[in-house]
């Protein structure tokens, strides 16, 4: 029986932290469909051909080519370490060590090679990173925003990414060598072109002690994996899942196509003509114009929220923020997966019905200064890489300030008024339209 | 003196224009941008294209109200709009300002307006294809023309060649600022912003964008909107570049090029 205790261990961890990431996971579900519906389900052949291009092929991340290249490396690198991972997690439950070798050949060597020489690249890359983010201090990762959590998330994740990678480097050196010393136990299998500069370290150390640092790297190795698999429904790091449906729903209509509301259509044709009568039952003026909360927003704007990687390249390109205005496109994000964590929270301590907190997205997280500073230029959408929409939340709210509360900058009051006058943004009679051609 | 028939007019004499050409607020009232009208007129008539204007039956798409949040202005203005525009059977339209260019092409199907709708610098480009237009390069040879991406013709509805292809009829040399097309930097104009001050900053987003066109050290900026050639006109004053830098539409560039 105590033989087994390993992999009772094992299973007991694999179990409690696929419980607790599913269980956030499904938070996050939750939380998601707190949003108003909207149907993207339509055009789905060209839904899948966008995911595949924008999310699995990286297409928007080598627009800037040296953040693009180091994130495509370890991106690959996650996705193929990643086929390693089900052999230690085999390993872990049946306690049969590199299971998949006597199966693959040469084939085995090969692989593992190619893990190595990723881990190695992910190294340098996450090297790159975190100078980027610390010595090379690039302005978009030190905007407010960014300062405390934010910052300290990012450099937890580079840190994680260092810690797994030579983890999983030295847990191959030290079976290398093993495999030499204790071939009852360890099956010569694979290829180290990397670990093999690591190995000289381990060398002279006994099989007894070998077996216990082997044992122990591959441990802390999984363990770290599991942690790190939870410490995503903290993290900004969401988007290693969510980029997928992120760019699946994402809008396939033209940039400039902002939602029409349909269902106003008849108030508006009964307010131009009194003799029209809207058709019976077709009177659907919704509760509430626009957004001032979370709840208001479509869910594909609460998973935009949830995917956003806080990366600040739709930040760098907004025109309102590199001119020093308050608005940030990243920050809208962030402020809003912020409250709906706040909403979410609140749903978890009160047995999932939502008490009442006095606050909301508007004016508590988002002020109408941001808002109104907006060109709608559309930079902000272009530049994500994983096709979130700040935009449309901004429009959103904008549209809530004016039609809820009138609070539009006195300015656009009289450009609304002279459009409802006089059929022009500017004081002109409509009747003068045609003056420039005599002139 | 030009020819600028009205769809009442033609209706009434019992004729109907191959295109309507949607002139805009700006294009009517603005004095800079009723340079571009005219300019556009004149090539309209030069090539002898069948057209007519709403005249005083056109009014705002509702485009600024929409950006600034009033979707109840802005339906008010588009249904008008398509009522005028489906009682003269209306199915061609061409537009010198992106802003409507916008609005009429994306926002107006769904409420029952549905025509086909061009920027003016994809109509034209049209007209030059059908050799219906030619280009006569010669007076702006040699010259660097940078042009200024609209963000509602650009990245909003992908249009980024059109313009470029008449301006490389010109002879002149077509030089790109640091962001150009899908990355165009936004003149400052849009979402409502040309009719309310910028909130607290450090600059203009206007001069930051003239700031990047004049780093190409251009003779000319090309733009293909009215609000652009307002923003970046007012940015070379602030700049006192007047005396180097002109800001014309692309309109105006092929209206002097074939010296109408």
């Amino acid at each position: 029986m105590i033989e087994y205790l390993p992999n009772i261990l094992f299973f007991i961890l694999l179990l409690t932290s696929s419980c607790l990431f599913f269980r956030n996971l499904n938070r996050i579900r939750r939380n998601i469909f707190l949003g108003k519906d909207l149907d993207r389900n339509d055009q789905r052949s060209l839904r899948w051909k966008n995911m595949i291009r924008v999310a699995l092929g990286q297409s928007k991340m080598v627009s800037r080519p040296i953040a693009g290249t180091l994130h495509v490396i370890v991106y690959v690198g996650f996705i193929l370490i990643n086929i390693e991972l089900l052999e230690i997690i085999l390993d872990g439950l049946t306690g049969k060590h590199r299971l998949f070798a006597p199966y693959l050949g040469s084939i085995y060597s090969f692989l593992i090679a190619v893990f190595e020489v990723l881990a190695f690249l992910v190294l340098v890359a996450v090297f790159f990173f975190w100078t980027r983010r610390n010595v090379l201090k690039i302005k978009r990762f030190l905007k407010d925003e960014m300062k405390g959590w934010p910052k300290l998330d990012a450099d937890i994740i580079l840190y994680f990414e260092v810690v797994l990678m030579l983890l999983f480097l030295s847990m191959n050196a030290t079976d290398s060598i093993l495999q030499d010393l204790d071939p009852t136990n360890y099956i010569k299998a694979g290829s180290f072109p990397i670990s093999q500069f690591i190995a000289p370290l381990f060398e002279g150390i006994s099989i007894e002690n070998l077996r216990i640092l082997e044992r122990s790297f591959w441990w802390i190795h999984i363990s770290g994996i599991f942690i790190f698999m939870n410490y995503l429904y903290y993290s900004k790091h969401l988007h290693i899942l969510l980029a997928f449906p992120n760019t699946f729903y994402a809008n396939l209509n033209s940039k400039g196509k902002f939602k029409v509301d349909v269902n106003i259509k008849n108030e508006v044709q009964s307010m131009m003509d009194p003799s029209f009568l809207i058709p019976e039952g077709k009177n659907t003026v919704p509760d509430k114009f626009g957004a001032s909360d979370v709840f208001d927003l479509n869910w594909v704007q609460l998973m935009n929220a949830y995917s956003c990687t806080e990366c600040g390249r739709c930040t760098s390109v907004c025109p309102a923020n590199i001119t020093g205005k308050k608005l940030s496109p990243r920050k809208i994000m962030m402020d809003t997966r912020d409250r709906l964590e706040e909403v979410g929270e609140n749903l978890n301590s009160n047995k999932g019905v939502f008490k009442l907190d006095q606050k909301q997205l508007l004016n508590d997280y988002v002020s109408p200064e941001e808002l109104w500073a907006c060109t709608s230029c559309n930079a902000c959408v272009e530049a994500c890489p994983i096709e979130i929409d700040p935009l449309s939340i901004i429009m959103d709210m904008r549209q809530y300030l004016v039609m809820e509360q009138s609070a539009a900058p006195a300015e656009l009051n009289s450009m609304m008024g002279n459009i409802e006058n006089n059929g022009a943004p500017w004081p002109f009679s409509n009747q003068d339209r045609l003056q420039w051609a005599d002139e | 003196m030009l020819n600028v028939p009205t769809l009442a007019k033609l209706q009434a004499e019992g004729k109907k224009p191959n295109v309507v050409f949607w002139v805009g607020c700006a294009g009517s009232f603005d004095d800079r941008a009723k340079k571009i009208t005219k300019a556009f007129v004149k090539i309209l008539n030069q090539t002898g294209t069948s057209f007519a204007v709403l005249g005083a039956e056109e009014t705002c798409t509702g485009d600024p109200a929409k950006r600034a949040g009033n979707e109840f202005l802005f339906q008010m203005q588009a249904l008008q709009n398509i009522t005028t525009l489906n009682s003269y059977d209306v199915t061609k339209i061409v537009t010198t300002c992106p802003h409507c260019f916008n609005t009429l092409k994306n926002e107006y199907p769904e409420l029952g307006g549905n025509y086909n709708v061009m920027h003016h610098t994809q109509f034209l480009k049209q007209l030059l294809k059908e050799e219906t237009l030619t280009i006569e390069g010669g007076k702006f040879k040699g010259k660097r023309i940078t042009f200024h991406d609209p963000c509602y013709l650009g990245r909003a509805n992908n249009v980024y060649e059109a313009p470029r292809e008449l301006i490389q009829k010109l002879d002149a040399e077509l030089v790109e600022m640091k962001s150009c097309k899908s990355k165009g930097l936004c003149c400052g104009a849009g979402g409502a912003q040309m009719f309310k001050d910028a909130e607290a900053g450090d600059k203009e987003v206007n001069i930051e964008r003239t700031e990047e066109a004049l780093k190409t050290k251009p003779d000319i900026i090309a733009a293909a909107c009215p609000f652009c050639n307002t923003m970046m006109t007012d940015g070379i004053k602030n700049k006192a570049q007047e005396g180097n830098t002109q800001v014309m539409d692309v309109a105006e560039l092929i209206a002097t090029a074939n010296d109408l």
